[in-house]
């Protein structure tokens, strides 16, 4: 008995030393954005009085704001793209599969495979003479594209998971292809279909590549707002800290709220 | 005519129209560009010198391949992919096999544990550079100050392992996400049987837990695989590809020579290269997760 209370212990500790050691970049950047620049270079301390400077120094230097509603508006308007294109291509997919369904999801999931460096200089160009450099609707589109083919699989992930009676059902009352998804589908697998939106909300906030080279100063995001404090005079840690811990606190509470629900969908339902 | 139809002609054409948005846009998406990558690729083409656009057949090829700072960079981004997806398979597994077992707090800790894939690249990156490595203030020369040892300049005494540590803190997290939940199938009582049997805990692990792994860990390779081979802003924030080469990989000198040195031409031979090397890695990864998959 005494020795598996022994054990047990042991392993409590191990386990929340490696949680504490993997957590602790984390950790150490909240800490640090309530702090003065003079504690953020001392010596390390968990302990300190916490003031809101930092956070109104960022504010002061640039407008957070701004950039958030950049980070919502095309993180939220991709995903919701995507979803649009991508659900009724899952449906058909899922429930009227041809021979030739397979071929396709797998060519989608290959252009996912293209390095974007590999396509930057023409899509780069294209951009230029369309004027949509630096606008939140180039980089909506990009992020759209972006993130459709894995869009598309956990889709089709969960709308596999469907009895087909249920659908096969409404078709026999007269639904249409359209009243189809709409009443009877999107209602059944909102779930699914939520996670896949939380996910590719993730996946494009945390997008860096096309937002540094696409965007500038109108339509830049939270990733290019904060590439900016790598600059020589962004290097106060308190300022930094807070400005990181504003473009993470978002994400990383989605995250938290929505990671059961998401490793299903990223696994493609291969892992149950 | 339509209900005589076969309902598989009927369900073809309404399956094609269906797909026909979605299938079309990455079909632009996939064919412009990359057409156009390899026009480029065979162009003089320098944005610094508008007007003097003019075909080079296979020059910007030549000049390419002869370049030594593309054979690092082609090293660089295996070395990168590999470790990191090395670290994060063997790491995610062993700590799936910790976290899955019953302690005080586990569901917080598992939460913590997995934080790191949600935070930006960006973010991670300057995190690590300025506060973590800092060879004067960061932290790890603080606890190395602890035993007495001298502080390390990461980025200039080990540039390539500075990124490979700080890219591993993102992806570990996001292969334990994964091994966790695919941990939580496994078959109680098959391990119990095994141990009955006089099993012990290493050939449990052996021949039971990790067989019963091996879907999640293909998926956790292939995923990681399409977003390391792209591995971009912790390079751009923290090194710059740098001291030298050290830390360029493939999509930094594409970037370098794109929209650093204006060279369209180069830059875009750089791209149809990446492509070929991305297509090599996928035709041998969708191969291995298609099969994975049917079952």
């Amino acid at each position: 008995m005494n020795t598996s209370r022994l054990q047990r212990f042991v392993l409590a500790v191990l386990a929340w030393s490696i949680t504490f050691v993997i957590f602790f970049p984390i950790l150490w950047m909240i800490l640090t954005g309530f702090k003065t620049e003079a504690q953020a270079i001392a010596d390390p301390t968990l302990f300190f009085t916490p003031t809101l400077d930092s956070y109104a120094a960022v504010q002061g230097r640039a407008d957070y704001f701004h950039f958030a509603y950049n980070s919502v508006y095309v993180a939220f308007g991709s995903t919701l793209l995507a979803l649009i294109i991508g659900i009724p291509a899952a449906y058909s997919m899922a429930f009227l599969p041809t021979k030739r369904t397979k071929g396709t999801m797998l060519w989608m999931l290959s252009t996912k495979m293209l390095p974007p460096v590999g396509v930057l200089v023409p899509i780069y160009l294209i951009f230029r003479d369309l004027g949509m450099l630096d606008t939140r609707i180039g980089l909506t589109v990009i992020y759209t594209l972006m993130n459709l083919p894995i869009v598309i699989w956990m889709l089709y992930t969960f709308f596999k998971d469907l009895p087909k009676d249920i659908l096969e059902a409404g078709r026999m009352d007269g639904a249409s292809t359209t009243q189809e998804m709409l009443y009877l589908l999107i209602p059944l697998t909102l779930p699914g279909i939520a996670s896949t939106g939380l996910l590719s909300v993730i996946l494009s906030w945390n997008e860096a590549f096309w937002s540094l080279n696409l965007t500038s100063s109108r339509a830049a995001p939270l990733t290019a707002y904060i590439a900016s404090f790598s600059s020589p005079e962004g290097l106060f840690w308190a300022k930094l800290s807070a400005a990181s811990t504003m473009a993470v606190a978002p994400i990383l509470i989605f995250g938290w709220l929505t990671q059961k629900q998401m490793v299903r969908g990223l696994t493609f339902g291969a892992v149950k | 005519m339509r209900t005589r139809a076969s309902g598989r002609t009927v369900g073809g054409l309404r399956s094609l129209s269906l797909q026909a948005p979605a299938v079309t846009l990455l079909l632009i998406w996939m064919l412009i560009p990359l057409g156009m990558t390899l026009w480029f690729s065979f162009q003089r083409y320098n944005l610094m010198m508008p007007g003097m656009e003019q075909f080079a057949g296979l020059e910007n090829y030549e000049y390419l391949l002869s370049d030594p700072a593309l054979w690092r960079a082609m090293g660089n981004t295996l070395v990168l992919v590999g470790s990191v997806l090395a670290i994060s398979v063997i790491g995610g597994t062993l700590l799936a096999v910790l976290y899955q077992q019953e302690f005080f707090g586990r569901g917080v800790a598992r939460v913590l544990a997995i934080s790191p894939f949600f935070i930006m690249p960006t973010v991670s990156a300057l995190i690590w550079q300025n506060m973590m490595m800092h060879p004067v203030n960061g932290v790890l020369a603080w606890f190395l100050g602890l035993f007495g040892l001298p502080a390390i300049d990461w980025f200039s005494s080990f540039p390539l392992l500075s990124i490979i540590i700080i890219v591993a803190w993102q992806w570990l997290p996001f292969a334990l996400l994964i091994l966790l939940t695919a941990m939580q199938s496994l078959d109680d009582d098959q391990v119990e049987a095994a141990r009955m049997d006089g099993a012990g805990p290493l050939a449990v692990f052996f021949f039971i837990t990790l067989p019963h792994l091996k879907r999640a860990i293909s998926v956790v390779i292939m995923i990681q695989m399409i977003f390391l081979l792209t591995i971009f802003a912790e390079i751009y924030v923290t090194t710059s590809g740098g001291p030298g080469l050290a830390t360029t990989n493939l999509a930094y000198l594409i970037y370098i020579r794109a929209l650093l040195e204006f060279d369209v031409g180069g830059a875009s031979a750089g791209g149809v290269i990446a492509i070929i090397l991305a297509n090599i890695v996928a035709i041998f990864l969708i191969r291995m997760v298609a099969k994975n998959l049917e079952d």
